[in-house]
């Protein structure tokens, strides 16, 4: 398989012949890696590193292989291949991460370079998913589709990837990195708790500029990043990042993996992180990192609109199955009698974020019919299909449908982000999945789910919190108490422009009794809210108290 | 131990000098706080000097004695702890610097190509190294997105895969 038999109007990174030898040569360098692990010319302790930069974990039960989806973008070929990889090296599932990657969770170690190649007949790797660099940038699932949308994010998310792959400065940092890049005023990429953050916008003039954060994050420490910047002009874009970079790299602390993540550093130098940044800025030969606009519209050029055909938005036929799945699962889309499509990945009692091998071919076959062969993953473990004709809407519901990809819940209670926790995890000290299908099947009834209305539950199940539980509206961390499973709960996160962590309710519950506190949070809710609240809205509004009495009072 | 120079062992012909011990004739490297601290005397050897910096050490600590010096050596305490990898390229990029930067520590090949692209001349190395191991790793992956500061002209950034392109 090549680029030829790529779907024409697809707009993903279109690699050529020089990303292609790039990413042979990785490969060979990885497989050069792993013989002299073999032959014990490196140390475990010096190969781990190396393992890691090449997507490669070592969990509780097998090898687990994170692969990059570059910013979330796919078109249907590549999806097809991961089809293809979970059926042939893993057990006929992958699953799709919060940093809109996939993973294969059942790897063994001798089919990796076999997997490698597979990857690379669609021009895809797994450079940088793990260890202490720059991973995959994130950006927003609606770029290029969003009415609000003021800058296409994923131009800058791409010249993020090619500057942070192999950075040679920037390989052997304190910790990972990750950046998330939006281009629109709605911030749907978290980018407060991003190690950096880039807002995307235009000045009144009509350039771009990007309004820079740094020092957010979640973990065991969550922080809400600090604005480094209001304005950085797109041509001192990576100057500026080279920057931030400098002064982490040089002075964020290595003796402690707890406080290794700028967020700490950013935190303890306060306005002084600002004003060294700044002054990195100041004196660096700009020139040389200056971001020319002419690789700005080369680069740009992959990410041109499709051919959109002239239409007229229309109304939706009557069907109420339809309807239903329309109001949770349709977006507004730019162009007139088009729509973007959330394919939820969370039926009900299901494993969030999990695609079978035939559904991610279902989707391929549907994104090639419906939406230019191109697919998104969402940082909440979904799907889009970003261009969708509004007169296919039915046609493409059906064929979802039969592929058991139409739960109608994308917003709603049960569209619940989870990490693997204890299932898979080395690291996790309780089970997150158990936890996400037992919330997912009490509230099982999809009319119930839309009376409720929008509400995220993210699930973690250590102290990590890979399930990003701290910017929740119901946050649940599964933590080990003397050897029992006992689950917290906290209230009022936040992701968005109003980012907000979480505040802890009370004493943990026991893994038998955390789904019944959920229930009594949303009959709370449901008791006190007024109309047109969301469940956030009203914990604002009320604060803690009737939800901590509801929780802990004697019955 | 050996030096890794363009790829080849040579020996190394400098002395690393204790604070407290007397400065031998020849090449010797001693830390910053004796630079700092004997910075005359130092200067008035006839004989090449250099500085080893501790990974904490910020470069523009050593940018006033740059010119009288003839080497720079930074570490790698732990082959993950890159905090070299950025003092090398600031000594090139902003201060100039053209003598040679060794890198010392717990050096891997596989991090050979990318010391050499931030401005690193040689590499102290264990006796039983074998030099096709680091040359094979430096010369596997040929192509980067980003500029070495060794590029004979200032290339912007990914302009180096387009002009190859």
């Amino acid at each position: 398989m090549n680029a030829l038999t790529y779907p024409p109007h697809a707009r993903t990174y279109r690699y050529d012949e020089i990303d292609r030898e790039f990413l042979q040569e990785r490969i060979a360098e990885f497989r050069g890696q792993v013989e002299r692990r073999l032959k014990g010319e490196l140390t475990e302790d010096e190969f781990k590193p190396l393992r890691l930069m090449n997507g490669l974990y070592l969990q509780l039960h097998a090898y687990m292989l994170r692969i990059a989806i570059p910013y979330g973008l796919l078109n249907s070929a590549q999806l097809r291949q991961l089809g293809r990889i979970a059926r042939r090296w893993d057990r006929g599932f992958g699953h799709f991460t919060t940093r809109q990657n996939i993973q294969f969770n059942w790897t063994r170690l001798e089919d990796v370079p076999a997997m490698l190649e597979a990857l690379a007949e669609v021009d895809m790797h797994a450079i940088q998913t793990s260890g202490n660099c720059i991973r995959n940038t994130t950006t927003d699932e609606y770029a290029g589709a969003s009415p609000d949308e003021v800058v296409d994010p994923r131009v800058y998310a791409e010249i993020l990837r090619q500057w942070s792959t192999l950075h040679p400065e920037f390989t052997w940092l304190p910790r990972k990195f990750k950046i998330a890049i939006t281009g629109s005023p709605h911030d749907r990429v978290a980018a407060q708790v991003h190690d950096v953050g880039v807002l995307a916008k235009r000045n009144a003039r009509g350039e771009v500029g990007f309004e820079v954060y740094a020092g957010g994050g979640l973990g065991r420490t969550p922080i809400i990043a600090r604005k480094l910047r209001d304005w950085v002009p797109e041509a001192e874009f990576l100057a500026y990042m080279e920057a931030v970079l400098r002064v982490y790299n040089a002075l964020g602390q290595r003796d402690n993996i707890y406080k290794a993540r700028i967020k700490i550093l950013v935190r303890d130098l306060g306005a002084e992180f600002t004003q060294m940044v700044e002054r990195e800025y100041e004196r660096m030969p700009r020139d040389k990192y200056r971001l020319d606009p002419e690789i700005v519209a080369a680069i740009g050029a992959h990410f041109a609109p499709p051919p959109f055909a002239a239409l007229q938005d229309q109304p939706l036929p009557e069907d109420r199955e339809f309807r239903a799945w329309a109001a949770a699962s349709i977006r507004a889309h730019k162009q007139p009698g088009y729509a973007s499509v959330t394919i939820s990945l969370k039926p009900i009692g299901g494993i969030p974020g999990d695609a079978s091998a035939d559904q991610m071919e279902a989707v391929a076959d549907l994104a090639e019919r419906h939406s230019f062969g191109e697919i998104r993953v969402t940082h909440v473990q979904n799907l889009v299909l970003p261009h969708v004709r509004q007169e296919d809407l039915f046609t493409l519901w059906q064929g979802l449908r039969a592929a058991g990809l139409a739960t109608p819940n994308i917003g709603l209670i049960s569209d619940i982000i989870a990490c693997p926790g204890m299932d898979y995890c080395a690291l996790a000290t309780a089970r997150s999945i158990p936890i996400a299908q037992q919330i997912s099947e009490r509230f099982a009834d999809l009319d119930r789910q839309h009376a409720i209305g929008e509400c995220f539950i993210n699930i973690s199940g250590c102290i990590n919190a890979c399930g990003h539980h701290h910017v929740a509206h119901i946050g649940i961390l599964g933590v080990d108490k003397r050897g029992e499973e006992v689950y917290q709960i906290t209230l009022g996160g936040s992701a968005t422009n109003d980012a907000s962590i979480g505040e802890l309710i009370g004493p943990a519950f026991s893994y038998d009794t955390i789904v019944d506190a959920v229930e009594t949070l949303i009959a709370t809710y449901v008791a006190h809210r007024t109309a047109g609240e969301r469940f956030i809205d009203t914990y604002r509004r009320l604060g803690a108290a009737p939800f901590k009495e509801a929780l802990y009072a004697p019955a | 131990m050996p030096l890794l120079e363009d790829g080849r062992l040579r020996p190394d012909d400098w002395t690393s000098i204790e604070d407290e011990a007397p400065l031998p004739e020849g090449p010797a490297i001693v830390s910053l706080a004796r630079l700092r601290a004997e910075a005359d005397a130092l200067a008035g050897r006839n004989a090449p000097l250099g500085v080893a910096l501790s990974p904490e050490t910020q470069p523009e600590e050593v940018a006033p004695f740059l010119d009288r010096l003839a080497l720079v050596a930074v570490c790698l305490p732990k082959s993950k702890d890159g905090r070299a990898f950025t003092q090398i390229r600031a000594l090139r990029e902003h201060h100039g610097f053209t003598g040679e930067i060794r890198a010392t520590g717990h050096v891997l090949p596989d991090q050979y190509a990318m010391l050499l692209r931030c401005g690193v001349t040689t590499v102290e190395v264990p006796e039983s190294t074998d030099p096709a191991t680091w040359t094979r790793s430096r010369d596997t992956i040929r192509i980067a997105y980003q500029a070495a500061q060794s590029a004979d002209r200032p290339l912007s950034l990914l302009r180096r895969k387009l002009e190859l392109a």
